[in-house]
């Protein structure tokens, strides 16, 4: 891209001579931020198929699904729930210490969101464990001696937390990414976009497990 | 900036470096004109390779028994040309390659709002055409499942169903990302004074298909990642002896599949509309009616999906609702051709080959629109389902419709892409060649269909061989018919005439620009407060001449 980009804004006049800014495709906020919700638009499709999904298996096979909701551990499931609001808590904290030009603070708070986000991934582990040492996971003979509803609780639970927590690890990623632009002054108090649409992200990685959560772990 | 005009063929920005190699030039290149043409080049590719296909499978279909090839490779070749021409040619079709082109260049713009996003989605859509042709060399080949990919059979076959989903998956997320690349260009960087109603036609369509590309592609991605998940683990979702339901997985393909078609279709709308005041000289009729009709029709296309399930179980009164959305399609359709009848009437209609596709599209795609209402219709499509019937339905709307208006914006735009002028006189031919071609291939396939003859079968009965014979003689002039217009859009890209920055007279901004376009397109932005389309007297209204002056370059 051309680093020569002019800083005067490009000025063109109507024909009663008022003048109009064009916007510069290079640097556009708005534009950035728009596409950026265009994109949550379809992560909210994706998800929103899958609960689609989970619903109307929910209606034919109600029983079942209680029954096994009652196997997954709540205690674990919420402390997840409060992790990962607090997660989202520091993100934006990070945001608004970078706008504050508190670079270092803004990191630090980066920091802590990855830590927390990790250990939401390790807890996470350890439930999928221990369902897959009881010899529950798709496609497994335990599992498929069960009662359909069962086998469809489980199949939906491992690819819908797998789906999420695939989001978790795309998300830390994207974090480390952000802390190098900010490390390397890419991302300042000025232009701070994309730990905007970071933060946007995070949000809605949070938000989609305050509705796994319930349906999931709650719905005995 | 010397005085010599240089082209976006000549100089472009990469996405990083600076390229000596000219392929690297080209494969790194984030100015939308040179992505629009690697798209161009990819996909039509591919296209001849879908053609070759189905010309294998009409010859096989010549006469009854079997002649060239057997059952099963029948089955992957009717699949494999599914799934090539619509996830790898007609869905990134118009919106990847005349859209890229174009919209900057109508909205006023230097380029799209995410020149780097737009690379990206070439090169996902080249890993996902890879992904697809090595499913073909190795294990049991090619899936065999039909694009539909269906389940029970889909999880059951041994071929290679996880590579083309995963291929389908990945084009799905390079279109999504050219959608969501489009509506923030069209909202963002319109040039001053041009409101949403001073638009162009084109770009109504391509933002009503970016809306269709972001909202439901996703739906069809998770879908078919299930259906992946279902081959690898057993997930159980769409299996029925573990109490999945694979009707829901018809249900979840056909809530994006359905809307893909409009996605198709709309912006080969919006180049009629391009054409049609152009070379009738006159404003458009009813600009704001296509303008909404084109949004409607995106809004109403979401809710009809349950057309393609009849069959399949669902109830009466879910059918009967389903049955009336999709004939409410075809009110702002119907707008639409009202609209472009009513430009033509009483103009003086200048044939050029552009205006020549695009009237013999109104003609193919009327039949290729009402008989999809006769197919709409729940009781007369329990006995048309899966008929000859309907492939020659969708390939008089698919065919006959969007590609031949896609012919036409190519033929139309030629000249500003090449900056040269192909042979009118062998262009129009080539167009009779083809529409004759067209009409006796799939027209056969109504009556056969009507009579009974179900599609995607390898073998039929002999009371169907005439129309069998008709249709396999009419895909060879079809073929030939293709060769003639490549050849000569080949011919003059290398040997045509140069043409000038605006050789139709035509009024949008792109034909104010030199041909080919300069990097950044634009000198000077203009301030547009006029509407498109306005001619008086035959002649365009506004004449501006935008393209660099001194001291003005933005490099």
């Amino acid at each position: 891209m051309s680093n020569a980009i002019s800083n005067e804004p490009e000025i063109v006049y109507d024909k009663q001579g008022n003048p109009h800014e064009v916007v510069d495709f290079n640097n556009d906020y708005e534009g950035a931020k728009l596409g950026f919700w265009l994109f949550i638009f379809t992560e909210i499709m994706i998800f929103g198929a899958m609960f689609l999904v989970f619903g109307f298996y929910l209606f034919q096979f109600s029983q079942d699904f209680m029954d096994a909701s009652n196997e997954l551990n709540r205690l674990l499931g919420g402390i997840n729930t409060f992790i990962l609001l607090i997660s989202a808590l520091t993100m934006g904290l990070s945001l608004v210490k970078l706008r504050n030009n508190q670079v270092n603070e803004s990191k630090k708070y980066i920091w802590i969101t990855i830590i927390l986000a990790t250990i939401f991934l390790t807890i996470k582990y350890f439930e999928w464990s221990h369902e897959i040492h009881l010899g529950i996971y798709p496609g497994s003979p335990t599992l498929n001696a069960m009662e359909h509803g069962t086998k469809l609780f489980f199949g939906l639970y491992f690819t819908m937390t797998g789906l999420h927590g695939l989001h978790i690890i795309i998300g830390i990623g994207v974090m480390f990414w952000v802390l190098a632009l900010i490390h390397s002054g890419k991302v300042n108090s000025t232009d701070f976009v994309v730990l905007e649409n970071t933060a946007l992200y995070w949000d809605l990685v949070h938000l989609v497990w305050v509705f796994v959560f319930p349906i999931f772990y709650l719905i005995y | 900036m010397s005085n010599v005009h240089k082209s976006f063929y000549d100089q472009t920005h990469t996405v990083f470096g600076h390229h000596k190699n000219k392929i690297l030039q080209w494969i790194f290149s984030i100015d939308h004109k040179r992505i629009a043409l690697l798209y161009l080049f990819v996909m039509f590719s591919f296209f001849a390779v879908a053609v070759m296909v189905a010309l294998v499978m009409r010859l096989e279909l010549f006469s009854p028994g079997q002649d060239f090839i057997d059952p099963n490779t029948y089955n992957q070749a009717f699949t494999l040309h599914g799934v090539i021409m619509i996830f790898l040619f007609i869905v990134p079709g118009i919106p990847a390659v005349l859209g890229n082109f174009l919209l900057p260049l109508q909205l006023g713009a230097r380029d799209v709002s995410f020149p780097k996003l737009n690379l990206l989605s070439w090169w996902l859509y080249m890993i996902g055409a890879v992904l697809a042709v090595t499913s073909l060399f190795i294990g049991d080949g090619f899936a065999d499942t039909g694009w539909t990919f269906y389940a029970p059979y889909s999880i059951k076959t041994g071929t290679n169903v996880i590579w083309a989903l995963s291929a389908a998956f990945i084009l799905g997320f390079a279109s999504i990302l050219t959608g969501i690349n489009f509506v923030a260009t069209i909202h963002r960087l319109r040039a001053p004074g041009m409101t949403f109603f001073k638009m162009p036609l084109f770009v109504w369509g391509l933002y009503s298909t970016s809306w269709i590309q972001i909202l439901a592609t996703p739906v069809v991605g998770i879908s078919l990642i299930m259906v992946v998940l279902e081959r690898t683990f057993g997930i159980g979702i769409f299996d029925p002896t573990k109490g999945g339901d694979p009707v829901l997985l018809e249900h979840m393909f056909w809530i994006y599949s359905h809307p893909a078609v409009y996605l198709m279709i709309l912006p080969a709308f919006g180049i009629a509309s391009e054409i049609v005041p152009t070379f009738c000289r006159k404003p458009i009729f009813g600009y704001h009616a296509i303008a909404i009709s084109s949004a409607m029709i995106a809004g109403v296309g979401y809710l009809v999906w349950g057309h393609h399930m009849y069959t399949s179980g669902e109830s009466e009164m879910i059918k009967l609702i389903f049955s009336a959305l999709t004939f409410f399609v075809a009110v702002p359709t119907g707008v639409k051709f009202f609209d472009w009848i009513a430009t033509m009437y009483k103009a003086s209609i200048d044939f050029k080959t552009p205006m020549l596709w695009t009237i013999g599209t109104f003609v193919t795609f009327i039949i290729g629109g009402l008989t999809g209402l006769i197919v709409a219709s729940v009781g007369v499509d329990v006995y048309l389902h899966d008929t000859y019937f309907v492939v020659a339905h969708f390939h008089y709307a698919i065919l006959g419709g969007v590609v031949f208006l896609m012919f036409a914006g190519m033929h139309y735009w030629f000249p500003k892409i090449t900056g040269k002028m192909y042979n009118e006189k062998h262009a129009s031919r080539a167009f009779y060649v083809i529409f004759v071609g067209f009409n006796l291939l799939w027209f056969p396939m109504f009556i056969a269909g009507m009579l009974g003859m179900p599609r995607r079968y390898f073998d039929y009965l002999p009371e169907f061989e005439i129309w069998h014979k008709i249709a396999t003689f009419g895909s060879w002039v079809f073929a030939l018919g293709l060769i003639y217009m490549f050849t000569t859009l080949y011919r003059g890209w290398k040997y045509g005439e140069k043409a000038g920055p605006n050789p139709w007279n035509a009024t949008t901004l792109e034909w104010q620009i030199p041909s080919p376009p300069q990097l950044e397109n634009f000198g000077e932005i203009p301030y547009v407060d006029y509407m498109p389309y306005e001619y008086e007297k035959g002649e365009p209204v506004h004449r501006l001449d935008l393209s660099v002056k001194e001291k003005k370059t933005h490099e």
